[in-house]
């Protein structure tokens, strides 16, 4: 079987009005399995969010390959095979929490009466069957995100790309939403592409985590985190000293060069 | 709502108000730079009081024996002019819509036909009728009322089809990426994200658009010579102002009903559109 997604070489620089250009990435090579579980990590600005976009097909590399399930990037996503949350939730205002989570079944035209029942299972899991009929205007930002988070697992995709999606949650509902992520990924055997700020995030959650550095973006070290498959993983796991030495492990992997970098936070 | 329509009822009084304090403390000869006119004379014969308008209003058109109260000749007028400003209003919006929606298609039509189209606004009517005119007579079953629709479209598409082309293109960023990420294509995109979007760009526009098409229709009318509406009354009510001041100005009067109609009018189509305006409520 082929990978979920493999990144080879890749390079992705932006022309900058007169400016030098800026290399958000350089020779990058990464690759995902089907089913497993990798974090992004690094300090801001690292071109975390560009490499997401290039496998998304929202932006091309400069040079160097992406391809998705042994597709080009571009395919997979006219093949609709991976699901997508942004750092802003990104709803339309005109339309109803569920309308919102319907989004992507109505543009590809799945049966109103299955719409139905995935949308209200949906939001079921997010916890927000109370809201079906309200407008996102009408919800706090973390219920937002929550509908976002909804909307991409609407088609049971077997990619999920998520750009810090619990950035705009309190620390309880973060950590609920995390052991569903991570349950849910490991039911459906979805490979889940997932950029943090968090260590301990990103821990709790990866198989791997991927650490890496600014200006040029580069993975300066991959992180094996072994807790055992996601199914098995609980709140337990966060008083595990296994955990607190993973946690570790990563923070010397950002910290390697000495120098603190901004915008990582230790929670 | 009812908040703007006692909004523009108050405005209508205020601007009552206005005539009449200006009638009574204005000079009696007019205020004048120079030669040049500034604010009208304050006589009862170029400024008839309101109650001598309204008065005017319930008495018979002419001295002719059968004659109409003035009244329902006016709202005639009004009704004739309204349905050829609503037309034309209709043409412009047909119109703007399909070049807004190509020119947010095809971007080198926009950087083709968008300074056209704001040009084409310099044209002035009194040129364009005559034209229209001799077009129109050339094509069979054409009539006089439909060179004045198409005058009134002229002026209406305009504004519509900027507003229109800027609401297409006001969809966030973000948002057009979510659908790009689903493999949308250009129809849902319009239909699921584009034109929502543009519902708040779009009822300023057709603002816009109506009460540009009321001033067409009626300077139309005028540059035409079509008869019925509330243009060519203005003008023979006006020539006979000599003896009877508050005729034309009942006329006006209607004139300026029409265009508190028009955007009356779209002003429900906003309520009906009112989901697609979450955001400016909640601004
Ligand atoms: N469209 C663009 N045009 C120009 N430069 C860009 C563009 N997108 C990203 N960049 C630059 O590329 C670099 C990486 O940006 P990116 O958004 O991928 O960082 P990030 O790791 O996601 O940061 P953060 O953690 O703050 O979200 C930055 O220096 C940014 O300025
Ligand atoms: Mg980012």
């Amino acid at each position: 079987m082929s990978d979920a997604v493999a990144i080879a070489g890749v390079t992705r620089t932006f022309a900058t009005g007169r400016g030098p250009a800026v290399t958000a990435l350089q020779d990058v090579s990464l690759t995902v399995a089907p089913g497993e579980f990798v974090s992004l990590i690094g300090p801001s600005g690292c071109g975390k969010s560009t490499l997401l976009r290039l496998i998304a097909d929202l932006d091309q590399p400069t040079s160097g390959i992406v391809s998705v399930f042994g597709k080009s990037a571009r395919q997979a996503r006219l093949d609709q095979d991976y699901g997508i949350a942004f750092q802003q939730a990104g709803l339309l205002p005109w339309r109803t929490v569920a309308a919102n989570v319907e989004l992507p079944l109505d543009l590809h035209r799945v049966p109103a009466a299955e719409r139905r029942a995935r949308v209200a299972e949906l939001l079921d899991f997010v916890g927000l069957a109370d809201f079906a009929g309200s407008y996102p205007d009408q919800l706090s930002g973390g219920m937002q995100q929550r509908v976002a988070i909804a909307r991409a697992f609407a088609e049971k995709p077997s990619l999920l790309l998520m750009d810090e999606p619990f950035g705009a949650l309190d620390e309880m509902t973060r950590e609920r939403m995390q052991t569903e992520l991570v349950r849910l990924s490991a039911e459906t055997g979805a490979a889940v592409v997932f950029v943090t700020h968090s260590i301990p995030e990103a821990v709790f959650l990866s198989d791997r985590v991927v650490v890496m550095s600014p200006r040029p973006g580069r993975i300066r070290e991959i992180v094996p985190i072994g807790l055992g498959p996601g199914r098995e993983r609980g709140e337990a796991l966060r008083e595990n000293p296994a955990f607190y030495a993973a946690v570790t492990a990563v923070r010397e992997a950002l910290h390697g060069d000495g120098a603190v970098p901004v915008g990582v936070e230790n929670r | 709502m009812t908040r703007r329509v006692l909004l523009a009822f108050a405005g209508v009084l205020l601007l009552g108000a206005v005539w009449e304090l200006y009638k009574d403390l204005g000079p009696a000869t007019g205020v004048k730079v120079g030669e040049l006119a500034i604010l009208p004379r304050t006589t009862d014969l170029a400024m008839p009081h309101l109650w001598t308008i309204l008065d005017r209003l319930g008495q018979p058109v002419s001295s002719l024996p059968g004659s109409l109260p003035l009244v329902v000749a006016v709202l005639q007028a009004c009704l004739v002019t309204l349905g050829i400003a609503g037309a034309g209003w209709g043409l412009g919006v047909v119109f703007g819509f399909l070049l807004a929606l190509l020119m947010q298609a095809v971007s080198l039509a926009e950087r083709a036909v968008l300074p056209f189209v704001i040009l084409s606004q310099t044209v002035p009517v009194i040129a364009l009728a005559p034209l229209v005119v001799g077009w129109g007579a050339q094509l069979p079953a054409w009539q006089e009322w439909m060179s004045v629709s198409l005058i009134a479209a002229y002026l209406a598409f305009c504004p519509i089809a900027v507003g229109v082309l800027r609401g297409l293109k006001s969809a966030e960023a973000t948002q057009l990426e979510l659908l790009h990420s689903y493999a949308a294509g250009w129809w849902s995109t319009l239909t699921r994200l584009r034109l929502p979007a543009s519902v708040a760009y779009l009822l300023p526009a057709l603002r816009l658009g109506a009460s540009s098409a009321v001033v067409g229709a009626v300077v139309g009318e005028v540059s035409t010579g079509t008869e019925g509406g509330i243009g060519r009354a203005i003008v023979e009510y006006a020539q006979a102002s000599g003896g009877d001041p508050a005729k034309p100005w009942a006329a006006i009067l209607g004139a300026v009903a029409i265009g508190l109609v028009a955007v009356g009018v779209v002003a429900l189509l906003g309520i009906a559109l009112r989901r697609f305006r979450r955001w400016e409520v909640a601004a």
